[in-house]
């Protein structure tokens, strides 16, 4: 069983596949497909006619950003579109048979027999109070398995087993709290294929996991469908891994299809323009440092002048974090017991001004912990970080309050980092106020000059969170961390949950940002590819300590480490080559 | 899981400790000599208050006064009261009554609470969800005397379908209506909080995957939506049932109920120190018992309490 195809490998092989399959009927067929939500304003339609095939054993991507349609597409499929989603025209038939408007038994057999889904979050996708084995015992009993309870317990554990989990015997018997995002993942893995359905839809099943997990997840997941002759429906955001994934890409946008061939031939030759600028932005298949930004820095910033990596040196560090230790103390399964935990173990890394320093690392490898003790918000076991040669923990009450004027941070996820009762006026102007900057006059000026800084029209001041989208809001985020005119800006994930053409536009604008201000980031992200495109120097992190430390290109081209090499390796997309 | 249990036990004595030790406080700090109260105008003779003194203890310390109470407690000797009767058989004879009417309204308000809460939650904006909730606001806001007098009129004396009041030995029979009214504002919180959970889970992630899995409506509804939704609403029946058990002096009024209600004003009225100390700190192992089986029953709901 082959688990690594390379793009190539398939699409050499596609051709002769596709004669024969083009003579077979399509497995699934969706025509002239028009889903809408009713809403107060009335039906909002969400997709507005797709067309799709999808050939037994085939696998097919839909590719979009969020609010394309794609989601609502493959729900649609097996009546499972949320609230108040409807089908409102077009066909969508299974094995010659129409689905729309078939009855909730038939649907109900459809579903897990016929058609198996493998979900997006695996966090929240289990429940949490049945035993894991018992929530796949669940499909095999409700799709007709035959055979009494031990049988079905052989196959609960046979199928984990077959998901790829160790030990799978003792996993069936455990919670979902008790299993990491790549095993649940597994689990529901197991929950999709367990009886065998002729369509797996994947809706971006890797999307909340780390690189390399996600990589060994779908490696997994492609050679059992392959084996069992599954065809797959991949929905994904990311071009890079639909097309290293799928034979056949569909690009959505706006609920229509603007595009659809081999997966090959839309790399290199796409035709539609947002297919192009998909492409183009594509952080998997970028393969340089956004430069533009700096090439005007050149003629404006006599410090960036020389953007060389010897200069690199020349700059003053800003920040410096020395042999930075953090141990937090576990309360054990017994009252007076406990175990350490060393998040962070004796690392240490310099940022130099106006540079960009990016801490890469799979979750729990201790760079959230590290930014938290640049910002001041944990204190160090042991080590010190000083910004602008000023040791944060001997500092006063009143020094660090200045101290956080100077480094600010912007969060990963913008839901969740603005306050949904502020207007974006007073959340951008709330560390104004706090730290007394001005009157009030004077700080809306200023909240206006952040809100052309951050390009965003200076009439967003009077809306509110909820009336934005995730790229306008991390924009404001950024305008608000920029507000008290910081040196350093702590970018914990600040664009790892954008998608991929906001993603680009808003590591775009820090670029801008940061020749025009002389900002140096430290850039926290479980992303490589993201990295190559902000990021002067890298430190890859893991189980706490700095295992690689060096510039950006020398990562990229010649990494040292065995772990940065796994890593390279996962980013999604990898192996592909595009043309143009 | 064992271990669970364990922790939660050894936690109980603590509490039971200090809610004694603060209730025996309050006792003891109220104003007035009890002794000297006893003989009215003149007053007892000097000796004959020193032995009481000395009978009951009252010349020691209070902590020494307090552990001759736990030790009274322990022992299930609560002392008697002025008239010489045993604390501990006033409180048998109240609490057995105030223990069904209790569990009655226990059942009545879980049964239809769960059930209309499931029904509304998962036809949310639909006409029975709006009717169900305007109907339990107006329940929450009546207070328990007006729906107490109303259904005793309507239901026993005009349609005379139920017994008006409880009286002596109330059975069965005549204690549905009180606990009827009992059950009122406690059935309409259950239902609103049901119905809210229902309506979370039914949108939840895992309900869809389960959806998907192929699983017959009522399987999902039942395994998925209602199981998940029940754990809030554990807590709060469990918390009820502690409210219960210390009876409600208005029901137990209205219906004519010699439970435990009833005694305890009495008693607090009367003066009737021994009787209120006992009878609170009878509630008050109530109340912890109560609160100790809400916890077992989470472990039981929620894995992830059971293994944290």
């Amino acid at each position: 069983m082959s688990t690594t195809v390379s793009l190539n490998d398939a699409v050499e092989q596609e051709p002769e596949r596709w004669e024969s399959q083009d003579a077979s009927t399509p497995l699934l067929e969706i025509k002239d497909l028009h889903i809408g939500f009713t809403t107060g304003q009335g039906v909002v339609q969400a997709v507005r006619g797709v067309d799709l095939n999808v050939y037994p054993g085939q696998s097919v991507a839909i590719v979009g950003e969020s609010g394309s349609g794609k989601s609502t597409t493959a729900h649609a499929i097996i009546d499972l579109l949320p609230g108040t989603g409807k089908v409102t025209g077009g066909s969508i038939k299974f094995g010659g048979r129409e689905l729309v408007g078939l009855g909730r038994r038939q649907t109900e057999d459809l579903r897990g027999r016929e058609i198996g889904l493998v979900p997006q979050d695996p966090m929240s996708n289990l429940n949490p109070v049945w035993r894991v084995g018992t929530q796949i015992d669940e499909a095999l009993v409700a799709n007709g398995f035959q055979g009494d309870r031990a049988a079905r317990k052989a196959r609960v554990v046979e199928l984990l087993g077959e998901a790829g989990l160790p030990d799978a015997e003792v996993r069936a018997r455990q919670y979902p709290h008790e299993f990491s995002g790549g095993m649940r993942q597994r689990a529901l893995i197991a929950i999709g294929l367990a009886s065998r359905p002729k369509l797996l839809i994947a809706d971006e099943p890797t999307s909340a996991l780390d690189v390399t997990v996600q990589k060994k997840i779908l490696d997994h997941l492609e050679g059992l469908t392959k084996e069992l002759g599954t065809a797959v429906l991949f929905i994904t955001h990311d071009l890079g891994l639909a097309a290293e994934r799928a034979e056949h890409l569909v690009v959505m946008y706006k609920g229509k299809v603007v595009e659809s061939g081999p997966a090959r031939q839309i790399l290199q030759d796409p035709q539609h323009e947002y297919t192009r600028r998909l492409v183009a932005s594509a952080p998997s298949l970028a393969s340089r440092r956004i430069q533009s930004a700096h090439e005007r820095g050149k003629q404006t910033d006599e410090q960036l002048a020389a953007h060389a990596d010897e200069t690199a040196k020349a700059a003053p560090d800003v920040v410096v974090a020395k042999d930075l230790t953090k141990v937090f103390r576990l309360r054990g399964a017994r009252p007076g017991t406990h175990t350490d935990f060393t998040a962070v173990d004796n690392i240490s890394f310099t940022l130099p001004k106006g540079r960009t320093i990016a801490l890469v690392g799979e979750s729990g490898s201790g760079k959230s912990t590290a930014a938290n003790m640049v910002l001041g918000l944990l204190e160090p076991t042991s080590g010190v970080v000083t910004i602008n040669d000023q040791d944060m923990a001997t500092m006063s009450g009143k020094q660090s309050f200045a101290m956080r004027r100077r480094v600010q941070p912007v969060f990963q996820n913008p839901y969740g980092s603005l306050d949904p009762m502020f207007s974006v006026f007073s959340s951008i102007e709330e560390p104004l106020r706090l730290h007394r900057v001005g009157d009030r006059k004077s700080r809306e000026v200023r909240v206006r000059e952040l809100l052309d800084m951050v390009s965003l029209p200076q009439a967003t001041m009077r809306r509110f969170p909820n009336e934005l989208s995730g790229g306008q809001r991390q924009r404001i985020a950024i305008a608000r961390a920029l507000a008290l005119k910081p040196e350093v800006l702590v970018l914990d994930e600040a664009v790892s949950a954008l998608d991929v053409l906001v993603q680009a536009q808003i590591l775009t604008l820090l670029n801008d940002l940061q020749a025009e201000l002389g900002l140096s980031y430290l850039f926290i992200t479980h992303d490589l590819a993201v990295v190559r495109q902000i990021a002067d120097l890298v430190a890859v992190m893991k189980d706490g300590s700095i295992v690689e430390h060096a510039t950006t290109d020398e990562v990229f081209d010649n990494p040292q480490q065995e772990y940065t090499r796994d890593l390279l390796a996962a980013i999604p997309g990898a192996s592909l080559e595009i043309g143009g | 899981m064992l271990w669970y249990i364990g922790r939660r036990l050894i936690q109980v004595i603590p509490v039971f400790l200090g809610a004694t030790l603060l209730l025996y406080a309050l006792v003891f700090l109220r104003p007035g000599d009890p002794v000297a109260a006893l003989g009215g105008e003149r007053g007892l003779p000097e000796a004959v208050q020193a032995q009481i003194r000395e009978q009951f203890h009252l010349n020691e310390p209070f902590i020494m006064q307090y552990f001759y109470f736990l030790k009274g407690v322990v022992t299930f000797d609560m002392g008697n009261d002025f008239t010489g009767q045993p604390v501990a058989e006033t409180i048998a004879n109240a609490l057995p009554v105030t223990f069904q009417l209790a569990m009655m309204a226990i059942v009545i308000e879980a049964v239809l609470g769960i059930a209309f809460g499931l029904w509304a939650g998962m036809r949310k904006g639909k006409l029975f969800d709006s009717v169900v909730l305007v109907w339990s606001l107006l329940l929450i806001s009546v207070p328990t005397f007006v729906t107490g007098l109303l259904l005793q009129i309507i239901v026993g004396v005009q349609l005379d379908w139920l017994p008006v009041t409880a009286g002596r030995d109330p059975n069965f029979y005549s204690l549905l209506l009180p606990s009827i009214v009992l059950a009122a504002t406690s059935f309409a919180y259950v239902l609103r909080l049901t119905r809210t959970s229902v309506f979370e889970n039914i949108t939840a992630d895992f309900v869809r995957t389960a959806r998907a899995k192929g699983l017959s409506r009522a399987l999902v509804t039942r395994r998925h939506v209602l199981r998940n939704s029940l754990i809030p609403v554990v807590t709060f029946i469990g918390v009820d049932l502690g409210n219960l058990m210390t009876g409600s002096i208005v029901t137990e009024g209205i219906f004519n109920i010699n439970g435990v209600g009833g005694t305890l004003f009495e008693a607090i009225q009367r003066g009737e120190n021994t009787t209120v100390v006992a009878l609170s700190t009878v509630l008050v192992i109530v109340y912890i018992g109560a609160n100790l089986l809400v916890d077992l029953l989470y472990a039981v709901l929620d894995p992830r309490i059971r293994y944290a």
